[in-house]
């Protein structure tokens, strides 16, 4: 149990007589890549936002990197970075400006910052853009930069809520390209997808059905349990089964 | 302190970059006090009177001519018939008829009192109250002094004469009374309505999930949101306070330091005021619609356009609660009388009373994690 990144055990959250997350349980391990898959309303993000201490849970029990989210969560915070799905840098901010202000409330040094900041810069190619206000950006180098911003203060674990949506392939192919990167630096990473390509990506996924967790495992035992050839197949079989429509 | 910095910057960055915002919480409000003032006079002058005089004689003219070199009068017709006045009333363009009967001087002259008939527009019941009294002492005046002209020993017995005197304001100016109230006013929209819309905006836009993911703590953000807002409205309240001396010539009597030593006070209540509404609210118009509500209770409560002292009592007890009641007095006190910091001490803390309250709750009620 210490050794994993995330553990979750019996997650229960409710919003009036609403079940948004229905006793889930599941680890990941260090420098996973793991998928959190499930339609729209399964529960995803409610149980996302409950890792990342932006909601409480109702009962049970979530551990984040170390840390207890009922009762830790500002430590959880400290070690952890978070894309949300609405896009969240301030667009009428300049490249610069949105790595200044994220790095400094993170607690970064100025040393630190200058550092990060150049090498990030460069990292994307934004170097003619550095004083380019973020509303002018492509929205492909939008989720790029947030996605280096979410991981400015080198968080433990990182949590991407359906980084790449409306994106082209290309730049997606780009963005798992960065997700790699991080994993190998020992970051873990815990995202949500619409795309089941990218859920081939990972190294572990699950898919959520009326907020539980119907299915977990490697992308190549789900499809080989469900005697499918495509993780789209393993997905359509578990998510027709769900009683609740979308939100 | 150095988290507090980084969010200071980014705030100071955002107002001024957004040049709309900026000219609205700035040159707007100004210029509103330049011109408001002139609107909300509720001096009576220019009050519409028309004659009919039946007599033709020289007491007659002379009374007619008294009441159209009175200031506050303006003759508009001369009818030749009260009911030609009547319908000039209906279309709104007389305030006030006058009816000379015949044999008016003739009565004058024998020392017989003599009655004259006045109609008055008591749609406009301000004007028409205060325009019919005035114009019923000119009429007066008139009598006794035309009497007095032709029976001198009359002066001798003294009538009993009321003399009256305005203290603090001599000259009875309204606008050193009411341009102070909108200056306060202004302050106080400005003030909620740029809090309350602000943090809305970032929870609308989804950067304040992004802040409430970090290890930031929450009266650190706050902080950094109130603290450019507050230097922004100290920055309004000292360009106004410059403004109307330059431009209304109202000096206060008292010390200008302890009107930005209360609006200093004053100001973060407000602020506070706009915090809690960001924390009920979930989309600008929500914000938007709270806010109104508070600023029509606000405007109409505050003692700005009604004295208070004649508010029923139910709505006496109302104004207690409402801060800017308490600025507006403030205000008035300070630039027109004169008074200090012990005479205003009660108001002071009442203010204070509200900004613990309203930070206090948006302090509770804000939360990095929800439930």
């Amino acid at each position: 149990m210490t050794s994993a990144a995330i553990y979750v055990e019996n997650l229960f959250k409710r919003f009036g007589k609403f079940t948004a997350v229905d006793s889930i349980s599941f680890d990941v391990q260090r420098g996973e890549i793991f998928g959190f898959l499930g339609a729209n309303g399964a529960g995803k993000t409610t149980a996302m936002r409950i890792l990342c201490g932006l909601l409480a849970p109702t009962s049970g029990k979530a551990v984040v990197a170390g840390y207890d989210v009922s009762t830790q969560v500002e430590q959880v915070k400290r070690n952890i970075g978070y894309m949300s799905q609405k896009f969240s840098l301030y667009e009428d901010l300049t490249v610069f400006e949105n790595i200044t202000f994220y790095g400094g409330i993170y607690g970064l040094t100025t040393n630190q910052l200058a550092e990060q900041r150049s090498e990030l810069i460069e990292r994307l190619s934004l170097q003619s853009e550095t004083h380019s206000l973020v509303r002018s950006l492509p929205l492909g180098w939008k989720q790029k930069l947030a996605f280096s911003v979410a991981m400015l203060h080198h968080p433990q674990i990182v949590f991407l809520d359906e980084p790449t949506g409306g994106v082209d392939p290309v730049t997606r192919r780009n963005f798992w390209d960065m997700i790699y990167d991080a994993a190998d630096r020992g970051t873990t990473i815990f995202v949500t997808t619409h795309y089941m390509d990218e859920a081939e990506y990972c190294n572990r996924v699950s898919i959520m059905v009326d907020g539980r967790i119907a299915a977990l495992g490697r992308p190549r035992d789900l499809k080989t349990n469900a005697g499918v050839a495509t993780m789209d197949e393993v997905f359509y079989q578990l998510a027709r089964e769900a009683k609740r429509g979308a939100e | 302190m150095r988290m507090l910095a980084y969010i200071l910057r980014k705030e100071f960055k955002q107002i001024f970059r957004d040049r709309l915002i900026l000219v609205f919480m700035t040159v707007a409000p100004l210029g509103q006090l330049l011109i408001l003032p002139l609107a909300t006079d509720y001096e009576v002058r220019n009050v519409h009177v028309a004659v009919v005089d039946h007599d033709h004689s020289v007491q007659s003219r002379a009374l007619i001519d008294e009441i159209a070199h009175t200031s506050s009068f303006k003759l508009v017709q001369y009818a030749s018939s009260m009911k030609q006045i009547m319908l000039a009333i209906e279309d709104n363009n007389v305030d006030v008829g006058i009816d000379i009967p015949v044999g008016f001087g003739k009565g004058l002259g024998n020392g017989v009192p003599q009655t004259v008939f006045m109609a008055v527009n008591a749609i406009n019941g301000m004007k028409a109250n205060v325009g019919a009294a005035y114009l019923t002492s000119v009429i007066n005046d008139f009598g006794v002094e035309t009497a007095i002209t032709m029976h001198p020993e009359l002066r001798q017995q003294a009538g009993l004469s009321v003399e009256s005197m305005s203290l603090f304001n001599p000259h009875m100016d309204y606008r050193a009374y009411m341009v102070p109230g909108i200056l306060a006013l202004l302050l106080t929209m400005i003030a909620v309505y740029l809090t309350a819309l602000n943090i809305v905006r970032e929870k609308e836009i989804g950067t304040i999930e992004q802040i409430n993911v970090t290890p930031i703590k929450k009266l650190q953000f706050i902080a950094g949101k109130l603290i450019p807002f507050w230097l922004m409205g100290m920055l309004l309240f000292v360009m106004g306070l410059i403004l109307i001396r330059v431009f209304y010539n109202i000096q206060p009597v008292g010390s200008t330091t302890l009107l930005i030593g209360f609006a200093a006070t004053y100001l973060v209540a407000v602020l506070g005021l706009g915090l809690l509404i960001s924390t009920i609210a979930e989309t600008q118009q929500q914000a938007m619609f709270i806010s109104f509500f508070f600023m029509l209770i606000f405007v109409l409560l505050s003692g700005l356009l009604t004295p208070i002292s004649s508010m029923p009592e139910w709505a006496q007890v109302v104004t207690r609660f409402t801060p800017i009641r308490y600025f507006i007095e403030v205000m008035r006190m300070v630039v027109l009388k004169g008074s200090t910091l012990y005479d205003v001490r009660f108001h002071l803390l009442a203010v204070v009373g509200f900004a613990l309250f309203f930070n206090g709750m948006a302090l509770m009620l804000y939360r990095k994690t929800s439930r």
